[in-house]
């Protein structure tokens, strides 16, 4: 099979779309390049949309962990210790079979423009279950950077704005926030490194890769095991994850920079690897 | 030591369980997360040897081994650990095959990789097939050490590099100072205090080390995992104890195992730290 014949069957395999066996025998090189990085369409898909979502409950959760009221604090330090306690791995195997035991009801939401069918049986296919844990997962670590950079928001600033006369949500939205954002970007940079390479778990636990659409570590594994040679396959994932974390590096960087714009250049916090808050 | 456990079919409610929950393949059960902390126990020892070699060789004054130290350290920033995991194993597998192969069988000078096998002479095979089950169980758990020591002691480079940038450049200029040698200012100065500096990095490793134990699985090892697996599974009436899927239960049974480890881990190293640094002004 030459490269363009490859590229058309299996470049969006893992998507459904293309051919439908995988490569069996005589698997070419760039067979195993297309394949694998089609799978990382799976990758980016779980990675993006867990950190889209996580932000926005981390942040409430951090809130939620840094308030006064047992109400808030206590339910927001409980889901944080018990998600950064236990390895994602298991919180897979865990969500899963609690996904399958749910009884299969299907649910028509009538938005009124648009009418939905949801069914709880989405929950056990990789594609909601999964995304769901990583959510989760991923909300929890952040939550924890979040709620140490709320402490160390300067006092200065928060005086200055009560002395102007700010008040509740507006000073939350301009003073608190960017603050608190800008100081924990270098390590919540580091948690979207560690959560994107998580997702290369997600078919490794119970989530059935259905139809044999999974990522680009399911494919790499299986031409491992098809060619019983580990030295091309896995190199090959190796060096998309490699791209991608330098994507997700500089994307983060333009972020942190825009975030700093106001400060002098040696007071901006660096990103530095850390393996603080990975799973 | 408990009942009769003879006739499970006559038992009920808290016999029934009680004899259920030693059936020898509990007892594998509870062997397993001895497995786990063995595991834990055999891999730091190599961890921080990995890590101070990865350290110390991206100091070093050979260029070549600066790099390769640099390369090291840098490997698992871009590439998840899992990756590693997969791949050590099967790769030192066929490495040593393959060396095995090129001395024990010198006639059979054929290419290993034929078409899609791997193939070496039966007197090459590591373990040899004649050899009995639990060797090759040692030699699986060896290769699932040697991938944890690979990929957290690159971790562990990368905090130990931190924390020798970290002590303080007026400790080794006093040592010069005083006539000591190159390897003595690293005994007797630099390595000690790095610890104090090392520590919240490494005790976050351990934390990430004690996450990743349940990849065992994917070693192909009797870990928690699997027999959380193998046990919870329903299980008919053909079985001595029929029950439902109890999955959910035992992967419950797991996280507690987890939030315990990590929350006594948490306090020891509380205790480490503060012990670490008695004596030093202002270090945490």
């Amino acid at each position: 099979m030459s490269c363009a014949e490859a590229l058309q069957a299996y470049g969006l395999r893992a998507i459904g779309i293309g051919e439908r066996l995988l490569p069996r025998s005589e698997i070419t090189l760039c067979e195993q390049v297309v394949l694998i990085g089609s799978g990382m369409i799976w990758n980016l898909y779980f990675a993006g949309l867990a950190l889209l979502l996580g932000f926005g409950f981390a942040v409430l959760l951090a809130l939620g962990k840094a308030s006064a009221s047992p109400l808030a604090a206590l339910p927001a330090q409980g889901f944080v210790y018990f998600f950064r306690g236990t390895p994602l791995f298991i919180q897979f195997f865990f969500a899963y079979e609690s996904f399958v035991l749910l009884p299969k009801v299907g649910v028509t939401l009538d938005l009124g423009f648009v009418v939905m069918n949801a069914e709880t049986g989405w929950l056990t296919r990789a594609w909601l279950g999964a995304l769901i844990v990583l959510f989760l997962n991923t909300s929890a670590y952040t939550a924890e950077i979040f709620h140490g950079a709320l402490r160390a928001v300067p006092r200065g600033e928060l005086e200055a704005a009560d002395s102007v006369g700010m008040t509740g949500f507006r000073k939350f939205r301009r003073i608190v926030f960017p603050t608190m954002l800008r100081l924990a970007w270098p390590s919540y940079t580091n948690e979207a490194i560690f959560l994107f390479h998580a997702t290369a778990l997600v078919f490794f636990s119970s989530f059935p890769a259905w139809r044999q659409q999974g990522d680009a570590l399911y494919y790499a594994a299986y031409f491992a095991e098809a060619t019983f040679n580990p030295f091309v396959a896995y190199p090959i994932v190796a060096a998309y994850f490699v791209a991608g974390t330098v994507l997700l590096i500089l994307a983060f960087g333009l972020v942190g920079a825009r975030l700093n714009r106001h400060l002098p250049r040696e007071a901006r916090a660096k990103f530095r690897f850390r393996p603080q808050f990975i799973r | 030591m408990i009942g009769d456990c003879s006739d499970p079919a006559a038992l009920e409610g808290a016999a029934w369980m009680l004899c259920y929950l030693t059936t020898p393949k509990h007892m594998n059960f509870y062997w397993s997360f001895l497995t786990v902390l063995g595991l834990l126990a055999v891999t730091v020892p190599f961890i921080m040897a990995f890590g101070l070699a990865g350290a110390f060789a991206k100091r070093a004054r050979l260029a070549p081994v600066r790099w390769l130290g640099a390369l090291y350290t840098t490997m698992v920033r871009g590439v998840p650990d899992i990756v590693f995991f997969l791949f050590v194993p099967i790769a030192l597998d066929q490495g040593i095959e393959y060396l095995r192969h090129r001395v024990l069988c010198p006639d059979m000078v054929g290419p290993v990789w034929v078409g899609n096998d791997f193939v070496v002479c039966p007197a090459a095979k590591a373990p040899l097939s004649t050899a009995s089950a639990f060797v090759h169980d040692l030699y699986g758990f060896a290769l699932a050490v040697v991938a944890y020591a690979i990929v957290f002691g690159a971790f562990a480079a990368n905090v130990i590099d931190g924390a020798l940038r970290a002590v303080p450049k007026g400790q080794v200029e006093a040592a010069e100072a005083v006539g000591m040698s190159p390897g003595q200012i690293r005994r007797r100065i630099v390595l000690p205090q790095m610890w104090v500096y090392a520590l919240p990095g490494l005790s976050n490793l351990w934390m990430i080390l004690v996450k990743a134990t349940p990849l065992l699985f994917l070693l192909g090892i009797e870990d928690i995992v699997y027999w959380a697996r193998e046990l919870g599974g329903m299980k008919t009436q053909a079985f001595d104890y029929p029950h439902p899927d109890w999955r959910l239960w035992y992967f419950g049974a797991l996280m507690i195992f987890y939030l315990l480890l990590t929350w006594v881990s948490q306090i020891g190293f509380e205790r480490l730290t503060a012990r670490a640094s008695r004596g030093m002004a202002g270090a945490r």
